[in-house]
């Protein structure tokens, strides 16, 4: 099968191509960097998602199967190159496969996107609706993102499209939304409030991403791991020091004393849980992770 | 000195007990809903004190909780706090020998108090939403459901035992689930922290929708004896999916044996109040539900004292 992964330079994205080519598939690969010694078997094009060379992939080489996962998550880039990036290269990406005979298209999206609120439902399910945009609206791009994507479900049915929710990945790569939080060696936290963090193993995420392939996922799925720890047990058991700071002094220390920096609208994520129920995911393609909370954590930790 | 450790506060009691409650603890204590077996412990032995001692709380027909299994506890809110869910989830814990955990359906302007918030979240006590009572009664679990909402802890001392509208929402998930209802009455509570007003401008401060003020000014319960009274569980046929008028029918018949088992209680407390009281008379009051064949609690008190 050829299947085409957009950012594939990633680090995620590279577990995935790999795992991928090791069973016989032939990958593509589009992503502004470049991967130099990339295996046999797997072609990198760099480019940029939404440049004319990307078409030119899909045009000539056909890809059965295009995971998406050039999406930025991380804050240091700017508003509009995250904008430019999360949502119009997805809308691209979504119509060269449409319009180049894509048989599959596999979103990779964040759980984040439900956002977190004090009476929010503990468990999201796909019927959630975003809450990010207005919890934490640094994150409207993924959110805008992830409904476009969505939107392929009806737009072009004959397209298979796989809308993937994924909890943060965290283990030994490093690589990450929470495993940029949980960088140093001070995690903040907000006094009084210890949400659940939901979180699986890097490995338990390809694994998931490559049975949304195997057994042709359509659909919007949650994609989880083990049942979430509190943050603070995350933290601990990552080898760092919890930091509980009062919410009025919180965006005073952002970026200081060690601790990382994170957007105004992140508060929202270290006071309250977003936890996923991933049942359907489960039922759909029998996916098991293989590592629980505390080697997750452990291999974070002494990696 | 090492660090301070919460298990150092739970008693041998709940320790003992907490090994028999079937949840499912992962290895930092932790069950799936962000229940921690640690907090827990804190949590009930503080209930413990006040269960047992400071409000010598009576509880009756507990056999009629389910062992195990989801079921949903409805009753009526008294008293000018919640103490009356508190004292609810003791008797689930302490008045019988294979403990239950209940979990209550907590206001939602709690979950953005610190401290309030990560307590109540780690015993279980989660804002109340529908997909949380689907949800927790899907996976076989209690629920404490107080229909009354908050209108039911505003009572004023005036209108005590008098049951406020209720709402209708828990029904249509008890259809939807298949839980059976058990009905209590808790008694007691009205007296413990009487409200004679409500200070708007404080509650307002606070985020809470009252705050109540007892002729003693310190809204703190009381030290007064408090009684639980359980019901049968009542079934209901259908799906959920009903019209208003047939819910609220249902919701009509669990209100009436609510009262009943208020009315009861009531007489029982005076009862003990006057220093009378012995036991439960063996009388029970009439069924108000086919489905619901005896509303009335089945046996003597189980004493929490040992």
């Amino acid at each position: 099968m050829k299947i085409l992964i957009t950012g594939i330079n990633g680090a995620h994205a590279r577990m995935v191509a790999l795992r991928l080519r090791a069973r016989g598939d032939e990958i593509l690969g589009i992503d502004r960097r470049p991967w130099p010694d990339a295996p046999e078997g797997v072609h990198v094009f760099q480019t940029d998602v939404r440049k004319r060379p990307a078409a030119d992939v899909f045009r000539q080489h056909r890809p059965d199967v295009v995971i998406h996962m050039a999406t930025i998550t991380h804050f240091t880039a700017s508003a509009e190159e995250r904008l430019r990036i999360n949502l119009h290269g997805t809308r691209l990406v979504f119509e060269y496969c449409h319009e180049f005979g894509v048989k599959q298209a596999v979103f990779v999206g964040r759980h984040t996107i439900y956002g977190a609120a004090p009476d929010a439902p503990l468990y999201r399910t796909e019927e959630e609706p975003p809450l990010a945009v207005s919890t934490f609206p640094e994150l409207a791009d993924l959110v805008a993102a992830d409904l476009f994507a969505a939107a392929a479900l009806w737009r072009w049915p004959g397209l298979k499209t796989a809308v993937l929710r994924m909890v943060y990945m965290l283990g030994p790569t490093h690589r990450g939304t929470l495993a940029s939080f949980l960088g140093g060696p001070r995690v903040p936290m907000i006094l009084g409030f210890d949400p659940l963090y939901h979180f699986m193993h890097d490995e338990d995420g390809v694994e998931a991403i490559v049975r949304a392939v195997d057994h042709q996922l359509s659909g919007i799925y949650n994609v989880a791991g083990p049942p979430p720890v509190p943050l603070s047990t995350l933290a601990r058991g990552t080898g760092r020091q919890p930091i509980p700071i009062p919410e009025p002094l919180f965006k005073y220390s952002a970026g200081r004393f060690g601790l990382p920096y994170l957007p105004p609208g992140a508060v929202a994520h270290i006071k309250h849980p977003i936890v996923v129920d991933a049942t359907a995911f489960r039922r759909a393609t029998n996916f098991e992770h293989k590592h629980d909370a505390h080697a997750v954590m452990v291999s974070f930790r002494e990696s | 000195m090492g660090p301070f450790r919460l298990e150092t506060l739970t008693s041998r009691d709940v320790r003992d007990r907490l090994e028999r409650l079937e949840l499912p603890f992962n290895q930092y204590g932790m069950d799936p809903f962000g229940i921690s077996k640690k907090h827990l412990g804190v949590f009930y032995s503080m209930l413990e004190v006040f269960y047992k001692n400071y409000f010598r709380v009576k509880c009756f027909g507990i056999e009629n909780v389910p062992e195990r299994g989801g079921a949903m506890l409805v009753g009526n809110h008294s008293g000018g706090l919640p103490v009356d869910g508190g004292m609810v989830l003791a008797s689930l814990f302490f008045a019988r020998e294979l403990p239950r955990h209940a979990t209550g359906m907590v206001e939602k302007f709690a979950g953005n108090w610190p401290f309030v918030s990560e307590w109540f979240s780690r015993v279980g006590q989660l804002p109340g939403l529908p997909e949380h009572a689907v949800r927790l009664l899907q996976d076989g679990r209690l629920l404490m459901i107080f229909p009354e909402g908050a209108r039911g802890t505003g009572k004023l001392f005036k209108d005590r035992y008098r049951l406020v509208q209720f709402g209708t929402g828990f029904m249509r998930i008890a259809l939807q689930t298949g839980a059976p209802i058990v009905p209590f009455a808790f008694i007691g509570g009205e007296e413990a922290l009487p409200t004679v007003y409500h200070a708007k401008t404080l509650a307002k401060v606070v985020g809470a929708p009252y705050w109540p003020v007892p002729p003693y000014l310190v809204p703190f319960p009381l030290p007064l004896g408090c009684e639980i009274h359980y019901g049968k569980p009542m079934h209901f046929p259908g799906t959920g999916r009903e019209p208003d008028e047939v819910i609220e029918g249902y919701v009509e018949q669990v209100k009436s044996v609510v009262e009943l088992l208020v009315l009861r209680g009531c007489a029982l407390h005076r009862q003990r109040t006057d220093g009378t009281f012995e036991q439960e008379p063996k009388d029970s009051p009439s069924d108000p539900s086919p489905d619901a064949p005896d509303a009335s609690s089945s046996s003597g008190p189980s004493d929490p004292e040992p």
